[in-house]
């Protein structure tokens, strides 16, 4: 992260936080909110798409491919008892991708016109060329069919846009009053809404018009305690999802409680703003006094919310080719999951119970689409089964180089105006198969910690070591919890941990833990992205105790 | 187009006040040109350029504010992008934090734009890559490298009678080496406001060695060990002061949610918190790393000492914190310089008996906001030094440690060098906490 989009993150920014350049949100261009309802009609934009591929092989591409983007984002930001800020922005342009020599040329433009279109081609094709100059590797591309003129909309049952401003306001101010009313010092909570209009074009012959929506409630609590100066936080445990409004409507049925004696709700396809701000000051109070961990090895028990993040950086990121091709070296790194342990058919990521998934289809999860941003329909695929590394994630100009003839529909870009590459599908741990609740999981557990929620994470630059903190903590002894512990963290290797995997929940306890913001790339782009388990025991972890005096 | 002078920015801006009938409106232009260029595995991967100039107008009716923008800037477009902040700003609710628009401010005179950043070509930025690539390739090692270029400017108006403008130019580059066996890896960054400082063989030999110097590295108990921290491993993308700098607001401090919130109540300003050979400040005339000389309201930059011989002198303070606290506000700081003594880091290694070099830190993240202690890593060249010398390359450690104990901890501080448009030292700090090894190279 660059010290110029440092400073939104911090307090000394406090004052200033929640203006239009959030990053990775608010890309685009203030908007009166009535803009975010507007659609643009498909003929136009084949007749553009039409101009930037003519264009382009005129010049001499070999391929091409165009999105036209219309991406709307609203955000919404209140703390205590006010509104910081309301947002609307919408971002809306031409990207050209094209190959020409062997070699990619990329060019985007806010001239949103046929003319406009030809000319961001003619320059992609020109960047082509002289690229080509230096290069020794012709780009190969996957097959690819074209879908003819197709499309596809996230399946929300209410569009966010379309509901009241006021309203929403109203359930992030009602949700701080739950907060400050169970003992908070402070709340944040906010809404973002997003929704990409994604027309994609090629040579192939496809043209794909998508509408895709997600959704991101969240808030903040913050507990003082003036007298001994300590301060304690609990982030809420809603997740971003593909959804429409109807996720901030709570069913019982979404609901799922967390071991017996914890105190922690769950939720699936919906989630309870209000409930969740209630019990997060509750926690948070109890977190100024609860018991300092003794470090040294415990048995873990996970949930969703917390694994979810485990899997991201362990199992997501190491397994993206680009990575372990050593396209990231500079910036996100390389990864341990080299090609030599996945072509020995053997190497094994975890045990036995440790099968996970990649894939772009799950309703709800935050990378469903149709068609990827190199028009490839998306799919499901195996990464790790019964253990064993499968396979990885990867795009059209990479599956020649593992000697694969098909892309796995993963390609991203964040918005028209940067270059599509290879983004983190949903990469999901497939619950057990036997039926196994999460008491009965708590009930094996000698010594061990339940940890709800994610928080603190770090992890190396070929995912080996990290070290994960959790928004909740309960000390399990002899199969029962006992109580609240604070200043855990625990420290592991990728493959000793997923080996250390003994048993998963059933498909009950199934559900999302989701991220709006995953960064990747120079320029960095962010991307959002799911990742589906239910409550997790792993054994014997390195559990240490995070607290320290400064005087 | 997007670079504008002085006089064309402030003429849109002077059209833009005059077609309003808000109670205030401000009205900022900000215009950037910027190009990259990207390689990996020895070839480039991706290169671009792009820019863009935009209009944000800000209208205000009471203590109701509306945002609108727009990037044409024909009368017709302005006029429409003033009502649109207008009927906005109708809707709103009222900002219980508003603070009326700053009147006339004195400036200081800019000094960050260098025409000759401003010129980079595209033919520019692929000789950069084909040299730090030939570099590389030479000796068999892999480079993956990024060059980001920049010129920006702003420009300021509003109903008050506050008119501002600057412009800045940028050079980022950083290049990662491994060796062909991926057993070693070096790192080297830097950046520039002018061009003509930068010389990237020069710095890609700095990260080839390193690679080339790191393979077969040795593992070491984790512990508390000396270190001597490179610049990159304290500022840059991820560093250890970066979330020191970015801690330093009052309201935090004062609301208690900061590691400079005070038992009881209040902040810690004026209290003894570092060693006392630390002193950090913010100066945008500074000539190393000349920076902006207004912020994003307005407020006039200038030379502002933030930590004096390890006391805390001042906090940051936004203009509604400012006005509640009856203290003056404090324009939002571009740099910061942290001051030192004359050795270079070889010299820093020559005077240590025992200790680790660390080029790089990576992906540091809170664990506790109490103490501000942050966990991470070492990467791309991490060497065991004995009696003065290198001896070898050692196995990267996961780190959890705090800035602020580190910063009392400190052995030495060498020669202050530009990162990411700071100004800072190498640092020998003793009792540096590794908790555990990683595999990764």
């Amino acid at each position: 992260m660059k010290r110029r989009d440092f400073v939104g993150l911090t307090s000394l920014a406090a004052g200033a936080l929640f203006l239009p350049s959030i990053p990775g949100f608010g890309l685009g261009n203030s908007v009166d909110p009535a803009q975010l309802l507007d659609q643009v009609d498909t003929a136009v934009k084949k007749r553009m798409a039409d101009a930037a591929l003519n264009a382009a092989k005129s010049a001499g591409a070999s391929y091409a491919d165009v999105r036209i983007g219309r991406y709307l984002n609203q955000g919404i930001f209140t703390r205590e008892k006010q509104v910081q800020n309301i947002a609307n922005t919408e971002s809306y342009g031409i990207g050209v991708r094209v190959i020409s020599n062997g070699t990619w040329g990329f060019a985007a433009t806010n001239d949103v016109t046929e003319a406009g279109a030809a000319k961001a081609a003619q320059t992609a094709v020109g960047i082509a060329k002289a690229n080509s100059k230096v290069q020794k590797e012709k780009v190969q591309l996957a097959p690819q069919k074209g879908y003819g003129e197709v499309s596809w909309k996230t399946p929300i049952q209410q569009n966010a846009f379309e509901v009241p401003i006021a309203q929403k306001v109203e359930l992030l101010l009602a949700a701080n009053a739950k907060a400050l009313d169970n003992g908070a010092s402070f709340v944040n909570s906010a809404l973002f809404q997003v929704n990409e209009q994604k027309y994609f074009a090629s040579t192939d012959g496809s043209y794909i018009d998508q509408d895709v929506h997600r959704i991101y409630p969240t808030f903040g609590v913050t507990v003082v305690d003036r007298a001994s100066g300590k301060f304690r936080s609990r982030q809420s445990l809603s997740s971003p999802m593909g959804l429409g409004y109807e996720y901030l409507t709570p069913k019982a049925a979404d609901k799922v409680a967390g071991p017996a004696g914890s105190d922690i709700t769950g939720y699936k396809m919906s989630y309870d703003m209000l409930e969740d701000a209630a019990a997060a000051a509750k926690q948070a109070k109890l977190k100024i006094n609860a018991k300092s961990v003794v470090p040294g090895k415990y048995d873990l028990v996970l949930d969703p919310h917390h694994l979810g993040l485990t899997i991201h950086e362990s199992v997501g990121h190491p397994l993206e080719l680009d990575r372990v091709l050593g396209y990231e070296a500079n910036y996100a790194g390389t990864s341990f999951a080299t090609l030599d342990k996945w072509k020995s058919g053997k190497f094994q990521y975890g045990s036995k119970q440790v099968n996970i998934v990649a894939d772009k289809l799950q309703p709800g999860s935050l990378g469903a689409v149709g068609y990827d941003d190199e028009g490839v329909k998306t799919k499901q695929w195996d990464l790790i089964k019964e253990g064993i590394l499968v396979n990885y994630e990867k795009i059209r100009d990479q599956a020649g180089m593992v000697g694969q003839n098909e892309s796995d529909g993963c390609c991203y870009s964040q918005s028209w105006q940067d270059v599509q590459f290879q983004r983190m599908p949903n990469v999901s741990l497939q619950p057990g198969k036997d039926k196994l609740s999460v008491d009965e999981l708590v009930k094996g557990v000698d010594k061990g910690i339940y940890i709800a929620g994610n928080g603190s994470f770090s992890i190396d630059q070929q995912r080996y070591n990290f070290q994960f903190g959790g928004q909740v903590f309960y000390a399990i002894e002899k199969g029962k919890i006992t109580g609240m512990l604070e200043d855990v963290a625990y420290q592991a290797n990728t493959q000793e941990f997923w080996n250390s995997c003994a048993a998963t929940c059933d498909a009950s306890d199934y559900r999302f833990a989701g991220f709006f913001n995953d960064g990747k790339g120079q320029p960095a782009q962010s991307s959002a992205v799911s990742h589906g388990s239910a409550t997790t025991r792993f054994n014997g972890v390195n559990v240490i105790n995070t607290a320290r005096k400064i005087g | 187009m997007a670079i504008l002078s002085k006089d064309e920015a402030q003429n849109i801006l002077k059209k833009v006040i005059s077609f309003s009938k808000a109670d205030e409106c401000s009205a900022t232009l900000n215009g950037r040109m910027r190009g990259n260029i990207r390689y990996a595995r020895n070839n480039v991967s991706t290169a671009g350029a792009s820019d863009n100039v935009s209009l944000v107008v800000e209208s205000r009716f009471g203590k109701r504010a509306g945002v609108a923008t727009c990037n044409q800037f024909d009368d017709d477009t302005l006029r429409r992008c003033v009502q649109r902040a207008e009927e906005i700003a109708k809707l709103a609710p009222e900002d219980p934090e508003y603070v009326p628009l700053l009147g006339p401010q004195q400036y200081l005179t800019p000094v960050s734009f260098a025409q000759s950043t401003a010129s980079i070509t595209p033919d520019f930025r692929a000789q950069v890559a084909g040299d730090s690539i030939a570099a590389c390739q030479s000796r068999s090692l892999t480079a993956a490298g990024y060059l980001e270029d920049g010129a920006t400017f702003t420009a300021l108006r509003n109903s008050k009678g506050l008119e501002a403008y600057q412009q800045g130019t940028n050079l980022d580059f950083s290049v990662t080496v491994r060796t062909a066996d991926g057993k070693g890896s070096g790192y080297a960054v830097a950046d520039f406001t002018d061009v003509s400082k930068f010389d990237a063989k020069a710095i890609t030999k700095i990260a080839a060695d390193k690679a080339a110097g790191s393979v077969n590295a040795q593992a070491m108990e984790p512990g508390k060990y000396t270190v001597i921290l490179e610049p990159a491993a304290l500022v840059s993308d991820e560093g250890l002061l970066n979330r020191l700098f970015y801690e330093l607001g009052a309201r935090e401090a004062d609301e208690g949610r900061s590691f400079l919130s005070k038992k009881g109540g209040g902040n810690k300003l004026g209290q003894k918190l570092f060693d006392e050979r630390v002193t950090i400040y913010s100066d945008p005339l500074n000539p190393e790393v000349p920076s902006n000389v207004f912020d994003g309201d307005g407020l006039p930059a200038k030379k502002m000492t933030w930590i004096e011989k390890g006391v805390l002198k001042n906090l940051y303070y936004s203009r509604f914190w400012a006005e509640k606290n009856k203290v003056a506000a404090t324009a939002f700081p571009n740099n910061f310089i942290m001051t030192g003594g004359t050795q270079t880091t070889a010299d820093l290694i020559k005077g240590t008996a025992k200790g680790i070099l660390v080029t790089r830190l990576w992906y540091i993240r809170d664990v506790d906001p109490q103490s501000l202690l942050v966990t991470g890593l070492t990467r791309d060249g991490t060497f065991y030094i004995e009696n003065g010398k290198i001896k070898h390359p050692v196995k990267n450690f996961r780190f959890n440690e705090s800035p602020v104990i580190m910063l009392n901890n400190i052995e030495a501080i060498g020669k202050p060098q530009r990162l990411g448009g700071n100004l800072v030292p190498p640092l020998k700090i003793r009792d540096f906490t590794f908790t555990s090894l990683s595999d990764a190279v």
